[in-house]
């Protein structure tokens, strides 16, 4: 599955670039969205393309640390870095609890357990007073950045967001390329093997688990300063939909396929949201062309054919 | 008393839909091994069915109890035949996901269609009004749905347990090659039994429109809870599904009445209890 190392340092200068250049080009607050969402599939991708665990429920890694930075930016005045820094933590300790519980079973029944127990983050989402309900948290001050930077602008915002996202990405490619990814994929091929081998399978598993959960946290985190709000939509279960979909459309098991991915689902619900609820129809008929047609995602079929033609 | 008889029954009656959706989920993840997730969006489908029969074509409660289970079986068809049918041999995973996919489609179909809100369904005149017993009040309908829904689930239960018909599905179920070796047409067995899961799950859904109003979310709403029963049972065994469906209902009518506050979240600890004690599901056996 690996490409051509040319094309992949190509693929990341390109990133680098446009990422710099992006809020010149685009409206800032939807290139924010954009590496929000990017960071967020990419770790998704960790657990589903790497470790071959799919788990139906990142919503709740990202809306609770959506809902945790907000609370404790707009409650308690935090400044922006702790607030990121708690909300992480939060989801990182969540990714922990539910994860160990989860590899307990696998495959479709650990799709369903991720699945259920995000909707119980959401019905508590719902109950606990201070996430406000149907209206969610809303004006989450942006704050200050080392009390210099004043983040409640665009630009400065958007290149502290663009920091957030390259130490992300920056870790999880790290994490896919040491000696740990290659057991991740180990694990992904043949699990049973990887057990005969000698590797601790669940701790494996967990650890990937909890990684994921952690940056999705950062992602949810960083989410709810971009928009000042923490909202029901981030635990939703359409949320969790909504990651794979982006991972499987940009190609799962690829290192840029989360992001391109994350680029064309938001760039796509930007262009529908004048259509209302058109916009699930349309995502879930892609949804259902990828898994019928297209289960490489844009950047396994550029992959296979950069291969072919070299 | 009466408050808690009344959740109970209410719980009772959400645990005999639970039954019927874990058990179309089992039988259907038995053999095609596909976890079907636009089961409640078809359950919601059967709903609609029942309200569009009744608003525009004036088809009332008790043929659509039988014609909503048909039309949604027909689509179960085409949802097998022209979808799902490329996907065995693959990962369980990609049938997941085709499956959220079509639960968006029609969700949002029918959200565009028919707004958010909920649309009520009426009481079907012969079991309106309600008996009162000791010690509660027994409205006639929900006892009927209470002892129909069992009934069918324990009719489905009889017929893969005890019949030939059965028998097929039970060895398509653990072996579907050597089924076909004997001469069984199992493609068509993998159609029917997807069209008779779906048919269960509107029927559920036929069943619900009267008691709650009938909504494009209807069905994510319950089908959320049924994976968490589903897991809780383990989809090894049919009887083990209707048990644990009812079941939990019956918790969830008590936590309803004892300690509301957890009352959407109960049949979720109780998942992660089950999870730590016994990771293979109650009725479940490791595959």
């Amino acid at each position: 599955m690996k490409a051509a190392p040319w094309v992949e340092r190509l693929g990341y200068a390109i990133l680098v670039v446009a990422g710099l250049v992006a809020p010149f080009v685009v409206y800032p607050v939807f290139a924010m969205n954009v590496l929000c969402f990017a960071l967020f599939a990419s770790a998704f991708n960790l657990l589903l393309g790497y470790t071959g665990l799919l788990s139906f429920g990142h919503a709740a890694y990202l809306g609770a640390a959506g809902y945790v930075t907000g609370y404790a930016c707009k409650a308690w005045g935090w400044p922006p870095l702790f607030g990121i820094a708690l909300g992480t933590l939060v989801a990182t300790a969540l990714g922990y609890i539910i994860g160990s519980l989860a590899i307990r079973r696998s495959g479709i029944y650990f799709a369903m357990i991720t699945m259920s127990f995000a909707q119980l983050i959401f019905f508590l989402a719902v109950q606990f007073p201070w996430t406000g309900g149907e209206d969610g948290l809303q004006g989450v001050p942006r704050g200050t950045l080392f009390g210099l930077v004043d983040l409640s602008r665009n630009l400065p915002l958007y290149y502290f967001v663009y920091a957030v996202f390259l130490f992300g990405f920056a870790v999880i490619h790290r994490t896919i390329h040491s000696p740990f990814g290659h057991v991740l994929r180990s694990i992904r091929e043949n699990e049973a093997r990887a057990l005969s081998l000698g590797y601790d399978v669940a701790r494996y598993k967990l650890l990937a688990f909890v990684l994921s959960a952690a940056l999705s946290g950062l992602a949810g985190a960083t989410k709810s300063l971009v928009f000042q709000l923490a909202s029901l939509t981030d635990v939703h279960w359409h949320m969790s939909g909504q990651v794979v979909l982006m991972t499987l459309l940009g190609g799962m098991g690829t290192v840029l396929g989360p992001s391109v991915g994350a680029l064309l689902v938001v760039a796509l619900q930007n262009e529908l949201a004048s259509l209302g609820s058109w916009v699930p129809v349309i995502t879930g008929a892609i949804f259902v062309v990828c898994v019928l047609a297209f289960r490489r995602g844009i950047v396994g079929e550029v992959q296979a054919l950069v291969k072919r033609s070299f | 008393m009466k408050a808690l008889f009344g959740q109970l029954l209410l719980g009772l009656i959400n645990g005999s839909f639970y039954a019927l959706l874990s058990l179309g989920l089992s039988i259907i993840f038995g053999l095609l091994n596909v976890i079907n997730f636009a089961h409640g969006a078809l359950y919601m489908l059967g709903a609609f069915a029942a309200y569009v029969g009744l608003v525009q074509l004036g088809i009332g409660y008790w043929p659509a109890l039988v014609l909503s289970p048909l039309v949604v079986g027909v689509l179960g068809l085409l949802i097998e035949v022209l979808l799902l049918r490329r996907l065995y041999g693959l990962d369980p995973l990609y049938g997941l996901l085709l499956t959220f996919g079509l639960t968006l489609v029609l969700e949002g179909a029918f959200q565009q269609l028919f707004g958010v809100s909920g649309n009520p369904y009426p009481m079907p005149a012969q079991l309106s009004g309600g008996a009162d017993v000791r010690f509660m009040f027994l409205p006639w309908y929900r006892g009927w749905a209470v002892v129909v829904s069992l009934l069918v689930c324990f009719a489905s239960w009889w017929v893969i347990e005890r019949t030939r018909l059965g028998s097929y599905l039970r060895a398509g179920t653990e072996n579907p090659r050597l089924l076909q070796a004997f001469g069984v047409n199992v493609p068509l067995m993998f159609t029917l039994t997807y069209a008779y899961g779906v048919a269960l799950a509107a029927f559920a859904g036929v069943m619900a429109a009267p008691i709650y109003q009938v909504s494009p979310s209807m069905g994510s709403n319950l089908i959320m809870v049924v994976f968490a029963v589903v897991v809780i049972g383990g989809m090894g065994s049919i009887a083990g599904s209707i048990i644990t469906g009812v079941g939990l209902g019956l918790v969830e009518g008590m936590t309803k009445y004892f300690y509301p506050e957890l009352a959407s979240t109960v049949v979720f600890i109780i998942m992660a209890i089950v999870l730590l004690v016994r990771p293979a599901g109650l009725f479940g056996r490791e595959r």
